[in-house]
């Protein structure tokens, strides 16, 4: 079963890499094999996890030992304008006697308990290696027990063993898709409703965008998942339009909205200016092709106009403070392009791009924005060169994940973290003039002549 | 006396455990030259390397066998092997951790035995020391893994004295709970009376956060597997938290040299017996720099006892930091007014509480709303959801501690450590209103209305 269904996974007809493959490389699937001694990431059930926690009304159980919740729980900077139920680390702490005599009726009490104490509208259970290795069937379980406690119980097969991070977002899109997207029918859909498909709200990013769709008079049915709640999410199979963010991870689910509930979908991003004007855009297109009042493409142009006047003007005073800057940029995905236009904008040079984790089409889009300059564009980059890139003054700063940063730090090299742990949202026009202004702050604060001048005994 | 208890639950709440597993990575984060690597799903490295990046602010050395479900049906010796080889070719350490998870040892993979075919059959990996630890996620917390590592290293590596001179000299088996600082301390501390110090396992010279010269990709530095060969070379082995009396026991087993347990190295009292046993180690009187710091301790007492007497504090963490922080508060006069731990170890029914709970922060807050609030809770950063739940001031101690700067070095060990800890919590109560009568007290009924509306 499981093993179908990733496989299917590995075979998306909407993934643009996909797509650009030979038959022979579809066939065999997009799974990296993993190397022993040298691989870096998350598991499939972090991949799951990251995807469906933000849902923040519902309990996140996690059916394993206690390193899987233990080791992570609360660690996201996914941020809720409601409740705070999936904050809580919930998990059954798998012990010696659970992998002995096998951990089902313990899952069922747990899940009992947590819907006895919280009464949340639905429980979402993990399953974790142990579990699938002793043969736990967190599936059986799930249904019983909604049958039993009259609330839904959503299994979330991702095991860790199965494959990466990103494997394991698709997963969590599957089990939306089967078990939650269309088990409400809520009686006020509107025709300008849309979803918005792989937006995690990190640092509130949500708000640097969700007003503009408001000013447009566009609702947003539901959020998958940050901010999310799990009635509009069970819902959002009446929206007229899915919008998808960071297509590797749920562009499955689009695709299969869009053959079920004949929602047309776009890939873009909220990240960039004229990125989140181009996806304004198509969101107005596809809500008037659908039939929503006409007017709304001129209103969206005009608002367009506007925030992107507001913005350059905006990022104008950074440029005196931020001219000839280098700047490499490692994060992968759509980050390792929309951001470019903005740092270029203010007069910084983006001496790389990391390609590592984005699709072809990202690698084309990056490419142009530099120039054409395929040097920049590089692959994963050893902490060796990269280090050894901030000390020969290859490069000014760095901008990345949290993984990297003590590469740039310690060679004492200013760095911005853009991925999720960052504490700033970068979104919108809003969140690239925020971005400038980290940069700037980061670049141009004092301490970096201080703590790069040798000690007086160390001079010549 | 405290009755301990566990509920032996179903549904763990907002956990306090941290995986055995991350506990033996973290020891070996305290050898020099070291890459461990977990064998196991590489989600198992994610998360443990994520939340020591997160707690020390530096970078953490750790990979992966990345099992996939082939070799979880196939069994991992060809994922340790290919490990064991990449690492050695990248990073060139000189030991690396190999440390099981609950997914190799739920399938009985025979580590240990893998461990020695693969030596035999690969020579480029004669010079480095293999150190294969056992500790499953689902046996344990922290200080399990910590200790085994610990005990896995000695067994390997440590040698009796066998014609080589006896040195001036001590062995130091710090327990999880001390940090980079303390250990630092105790360095300091032992030196002071012109002994030498080996330090098993040493964050305090690779986890302190200070920038090398170059790149790394392993450890900045640490306990070198030299040093641990020497090991037979002491006078004497002192550990210190109750869960290092099995490596204290293995160390003496391999090499002879005798050991002391202290159950801890705060509080005057606590600190008086270190002195004690190296002023009788070294032969020397216990040196005026110490007794200067012992009477700036006794006058923190003086100074401070006015605003413990009658608070009432509430404990969360591993057993030897609950019982170190527990003793610490009763013996300035403050209450325990609830405990909680990992795992249920008998010296905490020692502890002047009513109970001390196996469990999670569920339980912690369960217990401050069942006393009727408290005014303090010391506790890792995950403390901080109760914390804010009911307006009660959070100390953070343990691990992780990721929501404040300089977390490595938070001293609380000797003379000087305990004045300083007494300082900093006296001032946080100081600055609590109500002094234990009323004012900042939770009423339960009303939390609870709250916490559900909340929750909903």
């Amino acid at each position: 079963m499981l093993k179908h269904k990733i496989q299917e996974l590995m075979n998306e007809p909407g993934c643009a890499t996909n797509q650009a493959k030979s038959d022979k490389d579809r066939k065999k699937g997009c799974g990296k094999s993993l190397v022993p001694g040298a691989a870096a990431g998350g598991c499939a059930f972090d991949g799951a996890k990251i995807a469906l926690q933000p849902i923040t009304d519902v309990v996140h159980l996690v059916h394993g030992p206690i390193a899987c919740e233990g080791n992570s729980w609360d660690g996201r900077n996914s941020w809720s304008t409601g409740s705070d139920l999936y904050r809580r680390g919930f998990t059954t702490d798998m012990g010696n006697l659970d992998i002995v005599n096998g951990g089902e009726k313990k899952l069922y009490r747990a899940i009992k308990q947590a819907v006895a104490k919280h009464n949340p509208p639905a429980v979402f259970v993990y399953q974790t290696c142990v579990g699938a290795l002793i043969g736990d069937d967190v599936d059986a379980v799930c249904k019983a027990a909604t049958e039993r406690l009259g609330v839904p119980v959503i299994p979330v097969n991702a095991p860790g063993f199965v494959g990466s991070k990103n494997l394991g977002n698709r997963l969590a899109g599957e089990a939306l898709f089967e078990h939650v997207i269309g088990t409400v029918e809520p009686d006020d859909v509107g025709p300008t409703d849309i979803n918005i498909l792989g937006e995690y709200n990190v640092a509130g990013e949500l708000d640097q965008f969700r007003p503009l769709l408001a000013r447009l008079g566009i609702r947003l049915r539901a959020s998958i998942t940050g901010d999310g709640r799990y009635k509009e999410v069970a819902a959002c199979h009446t929206a007229r339009a899915n919008m998808v963010l960071c297509s590797q991870a749920l562009i499955t689910l689009a695709r299969k909205m869009k053959e079920k509930w004949d929602i047309p979908y776009y890939e873009g991003s909220f990240y960039g200016i004229s990125d989140t004007s181009e996806a304004l855009r198509n969101i107005a297109r596809m809500l008037v092709e659908r039939g929503a009042d006409p007017t709304l493409t001129q209103r969206t142009e005009d608002l367009i106009a506007e925030e992107e006047a507001k913005a350059w003007a905006a990022l104008e005073q950074y440029k005196p403070r931020l001219k000839g800057k280098k700047v490499l940029l490692y994060t992968g995905g759509v980050k390792s392009w929309s951001v470019i236009q903005a740092l270029q904008e203010v007069g910084m040079e983006v001496v790389g791009s990391s390609v590592r984790k984005a699709t072809e089409a990202d690698k084309k889009k990056a490419l142009e924005r530099l120039g054409g300059d395929e040097e920049k564009l590089a692959d994963a980059i050893t902490p060796r060169d990269m280090y050894a890139m901030f000390k020969d003054g290859k490069a000014d700063m760095m901008l990345s994940g949290g993984r990297s940063q003590f590469v740039a730090l310690k060679a004492r090299t200013p760095w911005i973290d853009i991925n999720q742990e960052r504490h700033h949202g970068f979104a919108a026009y809003e969140g690239m003039v925020t971005l400038i202004r980290e940069i700037d702050l980061s670049i141009n604060n004092p301490i970096w002549a201080q703590v790069r001048a040798p000690a007086p005994w160390d001079q010549e | 006396m405290a009755l301990i208890v566990d509920h032996n639950k179903a549904l763990s709440s907002s956990p306090l455990k941290i995986s055995a597993p991350l506990g033996a990575a973290l020891a070996f984060m305290g050898m020099k030259g070291c890459l461990p690597m977990f064998h196991g799903s590489q989600g198992c490295t994610a998360f443990a390397l994520v939340m020591m990046v997160r707690h020390f602010r530096e970078a953490i050395p750790l990979q992966t066998t990345a099992m996939n479900e082939i070799s979880t049906i196939l069994g991992g010796m060809e994922q340790v092997e290919q490990g064991l080889l990449n690492i050695a070719k990248r990073a060139k350490p000189e030991i690396i951790g190999l440390i099981s998870t609950a997914l190799t040892e739920t399938r009985g993979e025979d580590m240990s035995g893998d461990v020695k075919t693969i030596r035999a059959r690969n020579k480029e990996l004669n010079d480095i020391a293999v150190i294969d630890v056992s500790a499953p996620d689902f046996a344990g917390s922290l200080e399990t893994g910590w200790g085994k590592a610990v005990s896995a290293i000695i067994r390997r590596l440590a040698e009796p004295a066998e014609g080589h001179a006896k040195l001036n000299r001590v062995n130091l088996l710090p327990g999880c709970h001390l940090t980079p600082g303390d250990i630092e301390a105790l360095k300091d501390i032992i030196t002071d009376f012109g002994l030498e110090v080996a330090v098993l396992p040493d964050l305090s010279d690779s986890l302190d956060g200070h920038v090398p010269e170059s790149y790394m990709p392993t450890t900045l530095g640490g306990t070198s597997v030299g040093a641990v060969r020497e090991m037979g070379r002491a006078k004497l082995t002192i550990a210190i938290g109750e869960h290092m009396r099995i490596s204290a026991q293995t160390l003496e087993a391999k090499t002879g040299v005798p050991f002391v347990v202290l159950d801890r190295v705060t509080g005057l009292e606590a600190v008086d017996r270190l002195m004690v046993c190296l002023s009788t180690v070294a032969g020397v009187p216990v040196p005026a720099r110490q007794r200067r710091a012992r009477s700036q301790l006794v006058d923190a007492m003086l100074d401070g006892h006015f605003y413990f007497g009658g608070r009432s504090v509430a404990i969360a963490g591993e057993p030897a930091l609950v019982w170190t922080l527990g003793k610490l508060a009763a013996d300035m006069g403050a209450t325990i007014g609830a405990a909680v731990t990992t795992q249920a170890q008998a010296q905490l029914s020692e502890l002047p509480a009513e109970r001390v709970i196996v469990g999670d922060f569920e339980d912690l807050e369960d217990q401050i709303l069942e006393a009727g609030g408290c005014d303090l809770i010391l506790a890792n950063s995950n403390g901080r959801q109760v914390a804010t739940r009911h307006g009660i001031p959070l100390f953070r101690v343990g691990f992780p501690v990721f929501d404040r700067l300089g977390a490595a070095h938070q001293v609380s060990a000797g003379y000087r450590g305990t004045r300083d800890l007494i300082t900093q919590l006296g001032n946080i109560l100081m600055e609590r209103p109500g002094h234990g009568h009323g004012h900042g007290h939770v009423h339960s009924e009303q939390t609870h209305g709250h916490s559900a509306a909340t929750a909903g």
